[in-house]
């Protein structure tokens, strides 16, 4: 049988995850870049593997692995006034599911959670389509939950991609 | 179509200037396939992609589907991906390993082959007794009609006729011998992971766009700025020089001067390389540690000649845009004439620091990656010429007047006289008139 991992928590931890993890999804949505840093603790990092199996972002080719400063250089990229690819919109909506606590340690309250995604985005007259699988590091901070890592393994991870990725999934 | 009102494929290229039909019509791309890419030599993969016996990628050459993989013998051998029994695509998955007996399985009726194409085994083969000998070629998977290697860049023709790999090479030899001149063992080791981007426009106006020196600080204006303004908020917070990640980005925001004044040459067989010092050597412990490895080799001057090698970007037309000083290759597969497969790797140094690798793969990150800002705004600028270049009306022309007649030939070699000169798409295009008008070009 294998473990059941629902059960390494309490309904109140699990309440309090999904909760953080569908604000991120509506942060993301509703490009509030403040309060998408702010989600992350100040080594915070957003990960996305070129390989599914990768175990570390460090010396290896990924997709995604950006640490806050790099975050907000996307930032201030996508909202200059010269980012023309951006000009003709660009719409996201996420859905988050399947949260399952994998771990919750009881000194720290930090939580290791995996969740499912599926996301599309519009632009240019045109809808993509992505789903995946979220991988987050929590910490307990005194204003809730920060994220120290988010890996996010997508389901078409070797590709080909029909344009690029311009901000995070 | 053009060719409809009795005008040959030549009449599209001017001196100055080309018909839009070169990007948007079909039959125009039907016969780039046909006397350009089944004509000329185009890459295939590294040799180190495929290390062990039973390897094997799979790429294409136009619209064929072809295999490079390594046999028990150490050969490396480049197939049509295709049996010879019934047609069956050999190989589904985009790399793999063709297991323990090192041969491949056709997944319809078991046919196995040995991976230089030979017939090994079918099942129930008496019912071939006294009709067709099992050594007969029409039975084996076919090899591709030429293949060649240079410093371990594998490259197939799928045309028995024409100039032998490294006189077509030419010029373009210098994206492999800078890459691995500055690995100390004098080989490039690549990395095993291929960014796969399509683009939504022809493949021409990808290859255009890597020595347009005119466009990195307007096209990607939004991206200099951001990463300029990061270059010092990471120097005030942390009291630390930024990543040299960042300065890759931040160089987007160099003056139109200082890209005007570099300059572009163009070899025969439209190749064409982009010099331009990439400034690479500060004086920190990674360059001054790679310059060690070099000199221990081949002493000062030598390892002095290698890293100060004059070269930005190098096109090895049709099918090859490479970054040799930070070890990119991003290879060119058209699928339509508005749709090109681009294939984006890096390579590692042999015996240079570890460190060297770090910028090879930043690189590969910041630019490269499907997360890349860069060619983000790229990207939609080539859909943006396909659409426009697409519409009936508008004009016919598309213009590339600029500095031209101006650059200096000498020896078949053209140097730009400045770096914004449209001289390396006049170039490509006088190659791609010479593919398109040559005799017997139909190949049918």
């Amino acid at each position: 049988m294998p473990k059941d991992n629902a059960l390494n928590s309490s309904a109140d931890t699990q309440r309090a995850v999904e909760q953080f993890l569908y604000n991120q999804a509506d942060i993301l949505d509703e490009r509030r870049w403040e309060d998408w840093l702010g989600l992350f603790t100040e080594d915070g990092k957003y990960w996305m593997p070129a390989d599914p199996e990768q175990e570390t972002g460090e010396r290896l080719p990924n997709i995604f692995y950006e640490d806050l400063y790099l975050m907000e250089m996307r930032i201030r990229r996508v909202e200059h006034p010269y980012a023309h690819s951006q000009l003709a919109g660009h719409r996201t909506s996420h859905v988050v599911s399947n949260v399952v606590i994998q771990s919750e340690d009881q000194a720290t309250g930090d939580v290791i959670c995996t969740s499912r995604f599926h996301m599309v985005e519009y632009r240019l007259e045109a809808q993509r389509y992505f789903g995946g699988k979220y991988t987050h590091t929590l910490k307990k901070t005194e204003d809730g939950y920060r994220i120290q890592l988010q890996r996010v393994g997508i389901a078409n991870v070797e590709g080909p991609f029909d344009h690029v990725m311009e901000v995070w999934l | 179509m053009p060719r409809d009102q009795n005008r040959d494929f030549g009449s599209l290229v001017e001196p100055d200037r080309v018909h839009k039909a070169c990007y948007a019509d079909e039959n125009v791309f039907e016969q780039e396939l046909k006397s350009i890419f089944y004509k000329s030599w185009i890459y295939i993969g590294h040799e180190s992609q495929v290390p062990n016996a039973g390897d094997y990628w799979t790429t294409w050459i136009g619209k064929e589907r072809m295999i490079i993989c390594r046999a028990e013998d150490g050969q490396v051998h480049v197939l049509y991906n295709r049996c010879p029994h019934r047609g069956t695509l050999i190989c589904n998955n985009l790399h793999g390993n063709s297991g323990n007996k090192k041969s491949f399985r056709c997944s319809y009726h078991a046919w196995q082959f040995a991976m230089d194409g030979s017939l090994r085994n079918i099942p129930m083969k008496e019912g071939y007794e006294g009709i067709i000998d099992l050594k007969d070629p029409q039975l084996q998977m076919k090899r591709a009609e030429r293949q060649g290697s240079y410093r371990g860049f594998v490259f197939a023709s799928l045309s028995q006729e024409g100039p032998d790999l490294e006189t077509w090479l030419g010029g373009g030899k210098v994206a492999f011998d800078d890459i691995c001149n500055r690995a100390p063992e004098g080989e490039a080791q690549i990395v095993a992971n291929c960014f796969r981007i399509v683009q939504h426009s022809n493949w021409k106006i990808f290859l255009e766009n890597q020595l347009d020196a005119l466009h990195p600080s307007l096209t990607h204006h939004s991206t200099g700025d951001a990463a300029a303004a990061m270059q010092k908020v990471y120097k005030e917070k942390t009291g630390e020089e930024p990543p040299m990640g960042y300065q890759f980005l931040a160089d987007f925001t160099l003056p139109l001067e200082k890209w005007n004044s570099l300059s572009t040459i163009g070899h025969p067989y439209g190749h064409t390389v982009l010099a331009g010092y990439m400034g690479l050597r500060p004086r920190d412990p990674v360059t001054v540690a790679h310059e060690e490895s070099l000199t221990a080799v081949h002493g000062e001057e030598r390892m002095n000649e290698i890293l100060s090698t004059n070269v930005h970007h190098v096109l090895v037309y049709p099918c090859l845009s490479v970054q040799p000083p930070l070890q990119q290759l991003r290879a060119v597969r058209p699928l339509a004439a508005n749709k090109t497969l681009t294939e984006i790797w890096h390579f590692k140094l042999k015996g240079a620091p570890e460190g060297i690798y770090d910028r090879s793969l930043a690189y590969y990150y910041h630019v490269n990656s499907p997360s890349t800002m860069v060619n983000a705004d790229d990207l939609n600028n080539f859909r943006a010429c396909q659409d426009g270049l697409s519409l009936k009306g508008g004009g016919d022309w598309v213009s590339l007047h600029r500095n031209a007649g101006q650059d200096p030939v000498e020896n078949g070699v053209t140097t730009s006289v400045t770096g914004m000169s449209e001289q390396p798409m006049r170039n490509m295009f006088a190659a791609w008139k010479e593919y398109m008008t040559a005799e017997n070009q139909g190949g049918e």
